[in-house]
C-alpha cells in the first residue's frame, strides 16, 4: 500500500472509502443537475401535449440527419470516456491521453456540428427571439403560435446542454495536459471518474433531448 | 462492551472493497458491446419514426431513450458496481423527477374530467 500514501486523505478509513465518497458526492450532484433540465422537459412535456400540431410542425422543420449524426457523436464519446477511465485506473498513462483527447475531440465535431444547425435556423428566420419573421423551414407558414415555443424550448434545452459540454471539455482540457504528468495515475484516476460520470449524464440529456426535440414530427419529415 | 457500528458495517464493506478492485481490472470489451448496443438503439428509434403510429412514435421513442439511459448509467457510469448508497442516490434524483412530472400532470390530466 505504498502507493496509497499521500493519495488517502487523513479523514477516511481507506481508499475504498475515499472513492465511493467522492462518487457519492458526484451523483448528488447529478441528482440536481436531473432535476435542473428536469424542470424544462417537464415545461416541454406540458406544452407539448397543449400544442401538439404545433409542435410536431416546428420538429419536422429541424435537420433529423444533423441531429441524429450527433447523437452518434456523443454516444461514441460516451464510450472513449468510459475507456479513458478505465486507462486511469489501470495507469495506461499514454492511453489515458489518447483517450481523453479523443473525447475531446468528438466534443468539440458534436458543438461544431449543433453550430452548422444553429447557423441554419438562423439563416432561415427559425429563431424566435431574433427574427421579427419567424418562418418554419418545412411546415405551414405562417406558423401556428406555439410552434414558437418550441424552437425558444429547443435553443434553451440544446444550448443548455452546449453550456454543459463546453464545462466539461474546459475541465476535461486540463485534465489532458495532467495526464500527461502522470497525474492520474492508478490510485488517483478519481478525478477522471468524476469527470466521466459527469460526461455520461450529458450525454444521456442528449439520449432524452434528441426524440423529444427532432422524433415528434414523425409524420411530417420529407424523405 | 460497546457495539461499534464501524466494525458492524465492516463484512458488507468488505466484499464490496474486493468487488471494485475487481471492477477495475474488468475487460473493456463490455463497454464496447454497450456501445453497439446503444447504436443500434440509435438506429431503431430513427428507424421506427419512419412509420406513423399516430400517439405511439412518442411512447416508442422515449422507451427507446430510457433503455438507453439506463445501459448508461449501470455500465459507463458503471452503477452497476456501486455501493448500495450512490445506487439509492442515483435512483433519488430521477424518483424525484418523477414526482415532479407525476404531479403536474395528474393536475394537468384530470382538469378535463370535470367537464368544463
Amino acid at each position: 500500500m505504498s502507493e496509497a500514501h499521500g493519495v488517502l486523505a487523513h479523514h477516511f478509513d481507506d481508499l475504498d472509502q475515499q472513492r465511493d465518497s467522492a462518487e457519492l458526492g458526484m451523483w448528488l450532484f447529478l441528482a440536481t443537475e436531473v432535476l435542473f433540465f428536469g424542470g424544462l422537459f417537464l415545461a416541454y412535456t406540458l406544452y407539448r401535449t397543449q400544442n401538439e400540431q404545433a409542435f410536431a410542425d416546428a420538429s419536422a422543420s429541424l435537420n433529423l440527419r444533423l441531429g441524429t449524426i450527433n447523437t452518434f457523436v456523443l454516444l461514441t464519446s460516451s464510450l472513449t470516456m468510459a475507456l479513458a477511465v478505465h486507462a486511469a485506473q489501470t495507469s495506461q498513462r499514454k492511453k489515458l491521453v489518447q483517450l481523453l483527447t479523443a473525447t475531446l475531440v468528438l466534443g468539440v465535431a458534436f458543438l461544431a456540428i449543433k453550430g452548422v444547425e444553429w447557423h441554419e435556423d438562423y439563416v432561415e428566420n427559425m429563431i424566435p427571439f431574433l427574427t421579427t419573421h419567424f418562418h418554419l423551414h418545412h411546415g405551414p407558414n405562417p406558423p401556428r403560435p406555439a410552434s414558437a415555443l418550441f424552437v425558444n424550448l429547443y435553443f434553451l434545452m440544446t444550448g443548455l446542454h452546449a453550456l454543459h459540454m463546453v464545462i466539461g471539455m474546459v475541465i476535461m482540457a486540463i485534465y489532458t495536459l495532467k495526464a500527461r504528468v502522470g497525474r492520474f495515475d492508478g490510485l488517483r484516476a478519481t478525478p477522471i471518474n468524476l469527470l466521466g460520470l459527469y460526461w455520461h449524464f450529458v450525454d444521456i440529456v442528449w439520449v432524452f433531448l434528441f426524440p423529444f426535440l427532432y422524433l415528434i414530427g414523425a409524420s411530417e419529415h420529407g424523405p | 462492551m460497546d457495539h461499534d457500528p464501524h466494525t458492524a458495517v465492516l463484512p458488507h464493506a468488505e466484499p464490496h472493497a474486493a468487488d471494485a478492485g475487481h471492477h477495475h481490472q474488468a475487460s473493456t470489451r463490455l463497454y464496447f458491446v454497450i456501445w453497439g448496443v446503444l447504436m443500434a438503439l440509435l438506429v431503431l428509434t430513427v428507424a421506427v419514426n419512419e412509420y406513423d403510429m399516430g400517439q405511439w412514435n412518442f411512447f416508442v421513442a422515449f422507451g427507446i431513450a430510457m433503455v438507453k439511459a439506463v445501459l448508461i448509467v449501470l455500465f459507463f457510469m458503471h452503477v452497476k458496481d456501486s455501493p448500495g448508497l450512490t445506487k439509492v442516490v442515483a435512483c433519488a434524483g430521477f424518483f424525484w423527477l418523477a414526482i415532479m412530472l407525476g404531479l403536474t400532470f395528474s393536475d394537468y390530466v384530470s382538469r378535463t374530467w370535470m367537464g368544463h
